[in-house]
């Protein structure tokens, strides 16, 4: 897909404006937030378990070559196959190859993140082989020509009247009267003109949650079922995967199962977790005949050793975005590439560059919630001020704003000075906003206070009054 | 492409400074796959004996929505097959796998139920399959994929019935998986994990539309689960 992260600013601006989006991102910061922390809640162990689940996860990217080569060596012991892409063409050029070799003219797909950032349905499309979305968020955004804004609930900036409008669009060989004003029908509906996509498709794609490297398998975590009718019944089952899903044994897998559907949807666990080993087996009535990986790379393996390393934990469980102020009023679309929220504040100037994507990792107050719910206990407030800092190093952002930020450097590193230029501020501002108490305009600015009023100090600083606290209790 | 291969290695060895540290860390990999250590086991999951296992099991299987009957034995399972579709006005006819598990039923007892065995289609509106086990943890079906067990079955029909024994029912994940890791023939030599193995909790659902759960997405739009307590059976 097209990077809009560039013109974020704008794009935010747009989503602010946007009811219905409001009304959307109000139910979804009430019931992930209340389910996930429910859901913890209920587990005294849950903290050990991210924990380990960190641990975990950091001793594969130690590892993460030799794992790998397991992985492949499982995979093909059983029969599959493993495709390594570089880079997101690679794997285009993988998938289309392995769908053309089986004469595909429809493709299913399960929900698949690696899909969205290499651009799968697209190409395909280009290249006369229909793609068909099953799981019922993707399946509207498809119908809508729109992108998922968010890991795990795709359609999430919808209501269901828009999802409804598109469904009446979409489905012209039903009855315009028909009712669809309930979540029930939109979802019977979907059902039923989707099951016989499921029945007739040739290839089936799906992502993986987890790749286990014991075993050579591949897992997908799904509530709807689509993702099995997806792998089970096509000939051929191609699983997208990045390089950093591996786990080492199913014990592990075990563990991280406990954190992920916790964390995303506040369920002890999700309704299906499916674990694929290989293509059918003699004897076998059912299953594809052909089981594909790709194993995508796309930037993830220039991370290792840097400070961005830790990101490539993450599990995406989507409970940073649950919990941020910035997705919360903005929503996914508005960060303008695959992966919004605060992992995308982090992961996305690594994969489409910081020159693209800086305005993204500074779209955040540094409240810190999202590493406070992170599972994988990634520090991504602290990621996303090294990316402010490579933005710095490479002379990205207007001058004015690198004046102001050498001005701050200068006084910081000085501590006598910024006592004084914080008092002589203090002092000028509580003046000049005694009479109202705040400023509707502020010179330098305005852009914040545009939205807002700055209420005016009260003359003295913070270390001010506290040196009279101190010498007053003395 | 192989070459992207070596490109990806290549790249994952130099940032790991693997030149030399190789054997020793080959060696830590080898030992960690060997050793199925579990981590942190979730006290609840495995408190208490064989009927505070069965309790929790039913417990959270019914709190994410499927429904459980407990049999005194096999014997009762055509009875309580016909009940059931009774009760929701289902036709009296299903897909049951060919698993050997399933064998011992006297499907003669209900000559109304007409029942087929085999693979799953588009048009069976009730599947019965047999299980590998239950996790007690969060009220999952395990099940494994193989010529008596079709995967289908488990997601094709809109109503999906289990049958499980009580001393299939474990405590953990984990426990799961050693049972597995075990069930393997002597004969057939190494463990061999299976084409698919499903954990299945309560019937298929999606809250992709303003987060309003709503059963029956694409898979079962129920589950019903036989636990069947007599320990002599099959």
């Amino acid at each position: 897909m097209r990077a809009s992260s560039r013109d974020f600013k704008d794009n935010a601006r747009r989503a602010l404006g946007d009811r219905n989006l409001a009304a959307a991102l109000t139910i979804l910061k009430r019931d992930f937030a209340g389910r996930r922390s429910a859901a913890v809640a209920r587990l005294p162990e849950f903290e050990q378990l991210r924990d380990e689940g960190r641990d975990i996860k950091n001793h594969v990217l130690t590892h993460l070559d030799l794992y790998l080569e397991t992985f492949e060596r499982n995979v093909m012991a059983l029969g599959g196959q493993v495709h390594w892409a570089a880079d997101a063409a690679e794997a285009r050029a993988q998938v289309l190859a392995i769908c053309r070799a089986a004469g595909a003219k429809t493709v299913t797909k399960g929900k698949s993140m690696i899909a969205e950032e290499i651009g799968i349905n697209e190409h395909l499309e280009e290249n006369g082989i229909t793609p068909v979305e099953t799981d019922l968020g993707e399946y509207i955004i498809q119908l809508r020509h729109e992108t998922p804004s968010h890991l795990i609930a795709p359609a999430i900036h919808l209501v269901k009247t828009q999802v409804a409008e598109t469904f009446r669009a979409a489905h012209t060989q039903l009855d315009a009267a028909r009712p669809l004003d309930e979540p029930r029908q939109l979802c019977d509906e979907a059902r039923q003109l989707l099951r016989p996509k499921f029945l007739a498709a040739d290839v089936g794609i799906t992502g993986a949650n987890f790749l286990v490297a014991e075993t050579g398998s591949s897992v997908i975590v799904t509530n709807e079922g689509n993702g099995d009718l997806t792998q089970n019944l096509p000939r051929v089952h191609i699983v997208l995967a990045s390089l950093e899903k591996i786990v080492p044994t199913l014990e592990d897998l075990s563990t991280l199962l406990r954190l992920l559907a916790r964390s995303a949807t506040g369920q002890e666990c999700s309704t299906y977790t499916t674990v694929s080993s290989g293509p059918r087996r003699p004897g076998d009535s059912d299953g594809p005949e052909e089981y594909h990986v790709v194993l995508l790379d796309n930037g993830r393996s220039a991370m290792l050793g840097t400070e961005f390393q830790d990101i490539l934990r993450c599990i995406r469980c989507g409970a940073c975005f649950n919990h941020c102020p910035v997705y919360g009023a903005i929503g996914g679309h508005a960060y303008g590439w695959v992966y919004g929220g605060p992992v995308g504040a982090v992961l996305t100037p690594q994969l489409i560059g910081v020159e693209e994507a800086g305005n993204l990792p500074n779209a955040s107050t540094f409240c810190g919630r999202c590493e406070s719910v992170c599972p994988m206990r990634i520090p991504l407030p602290k990621m996303m001020r090294h990316w402010r800092e490579r933005e710095f190093e490479r002379h990205l952002q207007p001058s004015l704003y690198r004046a102001g930020l050498k001005l701050w450097a200068f006084l910081a590193r000085n501590p006598p000075l910024y006592r004084v230029a914080t008092e002589i501020g203090a002092a000028v501002l509580g003046w000049s906003g005694r009479s109202r108490g705040r400023f509707r305009a502020l010179v330098l600015a305005r852009g914040w206070t545009k939205g807002r009023d700055m209420p005016a100090p009260e003359g003295k600083t913070f270390m001010a009054l506290w040196a009279e606290r101190q010498k007053q209790k003395s | 492409m192989d070459e992207s291969r070596d490109r990806i290695l290549g790249h994952l060895r130099r940032a790991l400074n693997r030149e030399g540290s190789r054997d020793i860390a080959a060696q830590t990999v080898g030992e960690r796959l060997a050793a199925h250590r579990p981590n942190t086991i979730p006290a609840r999951a495995v408190a208490g004996d064989r009927d505070a296992r069965i309790g929790l099991f039913q417990t959270m299987a019914e709190e994410a929505a499927a429904t459980i009957a407990r049999l005194a034995s096999v014997k009762e399972v055509p009875a309580a097959v016909a009940d059931y579709l009774a009760q929701r006005n289902l036709p009296s006819q299903l897909v049951v796998t060919p698993d050997p598990q399933l064998q011992p039923i006297p499907w003669g007892d209900r000559p109304t139920i007409r029942w087929r065995e085999g693979i799953a289609n588009a048009d069976d509106l009730v599947g019965l399959t047999g299980a590998f086990a239950g996790i007690a943890e969060t009220g999952t079906l395990m099940l494994i994929s193989g010529p008596e067990s079709p995967t289908r079955n488990n997601f094709l029909p809109d109503n999906h019935i289990a049958v499980l024994r009580a001393e299939q029912i474990v405590s953990t994940y984990e426990e799961g998986w050693k049972r597995l890791r075990s069930s393997t023939q002597p004969s057939q030599g190494q463990f061999t994990m299976p084409r698919t193995v499903n954990f299945v909790t309560g019937p298929s659902r999606t809250a992709d539309i303003e987060l309003k759960i709503e059963l029956g997405a694409h898979g079962p739009r129920r589950l019903h689960i036989l636990i069947i307590d007599d320990a002599t059976v099959g």
